[in-house]
């Protein structure tokens, strides 16, 4: 084990004692400890060059049904019997939850797989490095073409960390994690003066995954010179098809809708569907903590849970919900170990690699069929209720004609209850990357109305 | 009281004093730097969830550290630590210093400690007030929510607080301290009826202390009721239209469209890397005659005022657009240099990150006609309450805005609830069709964060009633 992990866990495992000693029932200490570095280039030449380690220590303690939540950056003993103290008495001010309760110690993770989550060759990325691939991104996407005249947002970057839970059940493990990033956005003139735009990005886990900054910085020009000439197109009812990169957004906003605290708020769509037909038998969708090297991944959950694949919607039918400890409870089910915990706050559902299976048709087969439609390649805003499943955001992408991309599209919205939205996915594509915790296939929706000129 | 108080200033544990500040900024600049600051910041900050009828959570914490910054050129380097060790934060000056590679040290002035305005004097920060005082506001809106209707089914209340000081030195001179609390009440209601089902959200806060709560319309029974009367409303809700049509804003938190529509593009950061859309059109028309906008720091007690912009400067009311016409950025310090103008609007999340241009509380001012008269003009339209939020492409104008109460407006008459809709237009092209401004300018609750290049910071929005003559509604219902 990574002697920073053995660490944290000693700490962990003192403030657990502590926090029993003064009369806590429960208590669970999350520690996390992180590298960063962030490389930022404008124009040829540095601009920021961000360099900083943190560190963080969260305690949750349960008495008599009554919980309380600190975090401290110090890991003095000032600041642990700081965070101590404060927990118990803030404890007092909170009210008897009989569902507050930590996992069954028998449920706990015995073992703890390796994902394959660290790379050294990660953790030893300097500024030099990683301005210099920054630059590269930037000089291709230039070089690409001489109307790619300015740049923003180009940043390579990358995170080391170590994290460790123990907790009051007998449970106390960690491990070590590495994430790379580069991204860039390119800009043209319009022909009325208006700018234009497009980005691409990649981010792994290990350094030998990433694409090259070279290629990187070509893709986001093309993307830029694409969009030259968008213009708004008239407001009609059209099949629309999602780029991945646009895509994956509906399974985070679906995910909210499936994850246990929203069920028993009675805050999703989803209320009382298990086991329904809520999507066309064309869409599985997978929560998978374990694939190796992928972003989301994890070897146990914020409560000590082991991993493990949940099918979350298979052909269509919703099979389970995503449920930590607490929100099983309350619907009298057990958890799907899907629980996260940040330092400063309770745990709460959240996803791990929650992914749209791939089909079987090719993306450009899938687009050859529409005669007239959208294929949406950015989506922006906050336009979605997981209350009613209403949604409507803006867009941008190209028009299809005939099978073909014609003219390029901007300033559009494009609306659909989610309700009929995943009944209404007719072909789901074979180009699922997993570069995003949230992942989809190219996919298509039969009808959604698009709003532009009246 | 003194429970939550920064160790570096007068009184911690590690106060930190104009000679430390001094000998920290040279080692900022040893590697040939042109300029160098220091942010320190202590930010206590608790949080209370009650639901079910219970104080279910309570949280709290405390972060700290020291955030470096070295400037060389138009080169920036950064870094921090979260202790106050003077050996640590000597490192962190170093790591920054590496951004200059050589060349000789500038002299460091003798930082000099000055005073500043005082834009929320609080006494008594929310923090250090007892619990039980605070779970009894939280309870207050529960029981408030609930009783307004039996069809309302689940409430969630919060209250989120927070007590912030900070420090800044820089290497010409300026020494100061502020202190800025800030606390946000929300309220979200659910309503059932049959198989419909519905959500509603209200709050508000400020930098105030919890007198705030004393005020007209701010009980928490008042936020309570609020959140519970916009859930059963939208219980009626019917498909909103999609295309072209006359929008009519509500004062207050509409003001969010401009804080996208033109707000971020007059950010100067974009505007001196050219990637905006407003880039280069100073004094010229980019909105309707009708247009004012102000960008306003001062306002007692907003939640995006400041005492001092988070790099020492003071910052002052800036006028964006007047009467159509651009007339200033939002300036931090490095592009206050490049536009030979003065700084104020320099901000940052936390000692974590660097500071950039960043707006306060923006305004539209308001016009002649009464709100009555605004929406009597309206044959079909809409007429939008409450949202949840916007975002904008810098690069093109190009912005959205979501609605969550809205209401179709027929022959000048509000008539059916809509659905949740998102409006899509582009900033300059939606400004000049401003045709209408009341005279009932008001400024949102404090309840919105703005977020950029990942640091949120709190903000302010205002605006009167306003029409905007024709604007993109992305609606369901095509036709009709």
């Amino acid at each position: 084990m990574n002697e920073r992990v053995k660490e944290l866990i000693r700490i962990g495992q003192e403030v657990v004692d502590r926090a029993q000693r003064q009369g806590a029932e429960v208590a669970e200490v999350i520690l996390r400890d992180n590298v960063d570095l962030s490389a930022k280039i404008h124009a040829g030449a540095p601009e920021l060059i961000e360099e900083a380690g943190s560190s963080a220590i969260g305690l949750r303690v349960i008495k008599g049904g009554r919980s309380a939540m600190t975090y401290t950056s110090d890991p003095s003993e000032l600041g642990l019997s700081a965070l101590v103290g404060d927990a118990l008495e803030l404890a007092a001010l909170s009210e008897p939850d009989p569902f507050a309760m930590p996992p069954e110690p028998g449920l706990l993770a015995k073992s703890v797989p390796d994902l394959g989550l660290y790379d050294e060759a990660v953790g030893k990325i300097d500024a030099g490095q990683a301005t210099t691939w920054a630059l590269a991104a930037e000089k291709a996407a230039r070089a690409h073409d001489p109307r790619i005249n300015n740049t923003d947002g180009v940043s390579a970057a990358r995170t080391a960390g170590v994290m460790a839970l123990v907790t009051s059940g007998g449970f106390a493990q960690g491990y070590a994690s590495t994430y790379v990033s580069l991204s860039i956005s390119a800009l043209a003139d319009d022909r009325d003066g208006k700018k234009r735009i497009g980005s691409d990005w990649d981010a792994r886990r290990f350094l030998a995954q990433m694409k090259s900054p070279e290629a990187i910085g070509i893709e986001a020009a093309k993307k830029t010179l694409a969009q030259l000439g968008a213009e708004k197109i008239p407001t009609g009812e059209l099949p629309v098809v999602f780029h991945p990169d646009a895509g994956r957004a509906f399974l985070s906003l679906l995910f909210s809708c499936i994850s246990g605290g929203a069920i028993y708020r009675r805050a999703s769509y989803l209320v009382d569907q298990e086991g329904e037909e809520i999507a066309s038998p064309l869409v599985t969708i997978v929560d998978d903590p374990l694939i190796p090297k992928a972003p989301g991944s994890r070897p146990f959950d914020g409560e000590g849970l082991p991993s493990r694949r949940t099918v979350v919607v298979e052909a269509g039918r919703l099979r389970t919900y995503l449920l930590d400890t607490y929100s099983a409870k309350k619907l009298g089910k057990v958890s799907t170990g899907s629980a996260a915990r940040g330092v400063g706050s309770a745990p709460s559902v959240s996803p791990t690699n929650f992914h749209l299976l791939p089909g079987a048709v090719s993306p450009e087969a899938l687009l050859a069929e529409v005669d007239r439609g959208l294929y949406v390649t950015g989506m922006m805003g906050f336009g979605f209720n997981p209350v009613t499943g209403d949604f409507s955001r803006g867009a941008e992408g190209f028009l299809i004609e005939k099978g073909r991309l014609t003219r390029p599209v901007s300033e559009v919205t494009i609306s659909l209850g989610f309700k009929d939205f995943w009944r209404n996915i007719d072909a789901v594509a074979n180009d699922l990357d997993p570069k995003s915790s949230y992942a989809a296939p190219t996919f298509r929706v039969k009808k959604m109305t698009v709003a532009g000129q009246s | 009281m003194s429970r939550y108080r920064a160790p570096f200033l007068p009184g911690g544990d590690h106060p930190i004093d104009a000679a430390f500040a001094a000998r920290l900024l040279e080692r900022a600049l040893s590697r040939g730097g042109d300029y160098a600051d220091l942010y320190f910041q202590y930010k206590a900050a608790g949080a209370l969830a009650y639901e079910e009828g219970l104080l279910k959570s309570a949280n709290r914490g405390v972060t700290m550290g020291l955030g470096v910054r070295v400037q060389k050129g138009d080169a920036t380097g950064y870094a921090y630590t979260e202790r106050f060790e003077p050996e640590l934060m000597l490192e962190a000056a170093q790591t920054a210093a590496q951004i200059a590679n050589g060349g000789p040290a500038p002299a460091v002035a003798v930082p000099t400690p000055r005073g500043l305005p005082h834009r929320y004097e609080v006494e008594h920060s929310s923090l250090s007030v007892d619990g039980e005082t605070k779970r009894d506001f939280l309870r207050r809106a529960d029981r408030a929510a609930r009783a307004y209707d039996p069809r309302i089914q689940r409430v969630q209340v919060s209250f989120a607080e927070e007590h912030k000081e900070i420090l800044i030195a820089t290497s010409d001179g300026i020494f100061v301290s502020d202190r800025q609390p800030l606390f946000r009440f929300s309220v979200a209601a659910i309503a059932e009826d049959g198989q419909k089902r519905q959500s509603g959200s209200a709050g508000g806060g400020g930098r105030y202390d919890l007198g705030y709560f004393w005020n007209a319309a701010k009980k928490p029974e008042d936020h309570g009721k609020e959140a519970a009367r916009i859930a059963i409303a939208m219980l009626d809700a019917v498909d909103a239209p999609a295309g072209e049509l006359p929008v009519v804003l509500a004062p207050g938190d509409s003001g969010i469209l401009l804080h996208e529509a033109v707000g971020h593009g007059l950010e100067a950061d974009f505007n001196r890397k050219k990637t905006s859309n407003y880039s280069g059109l100073i004094g010229e028309l980019v909105a309707s005659p009708l247009v004012t906008v102000v960008d306003d720091p001062s306002l007692p007690g907003a939640r995006g005022s400041i005492n001092v912009d988070d790099e020492g400067a003071e910052p002052q009311a800036v006028t964006l657009i007047e009467k159509g016409i651009l007339r200033g950025y939002l300036q931090d310090r490095q592009s206050a240099r490049h536009f030979h103008t003065a700084a104020g609007s320099g901000r940052r999340e936390s000692f974590r990150s660097a500071p950039m241009p960043r707006m306060t509380n923006t305004l539209m001012l308001g016009g002649p006609h009464s709100p009555e008269e605004i929406i009597q003009s309206v044959k079909r339209g809409i007429f939008a309450k409450r949202f949840s939020g916007g975002q904008v492409n810098i690069s093109n104008g190009d912005f959205v805005f979501s609605l969550t109460e809205s209401y179709l407006i027929e022959d000048g008459k509000l008539t059916a609830p809509l659905k949740g809709v998102n409006l899509i237009g582009n900033g300059p092209d939606v400004l000049r069709k401003v045709d209408m401004l009341g005279t009932d300018v008001e400024v949102s609750d404090g309840i919105w964060t703005c977020g950029k290049e990942g640091q949120s910071v709190p903000v302010g929005v205002g605006c009167s009633t306003t029409r905007i003559s024709a604007i993109t509604v992305g609606g369901t219902k095509v036709g009709g």
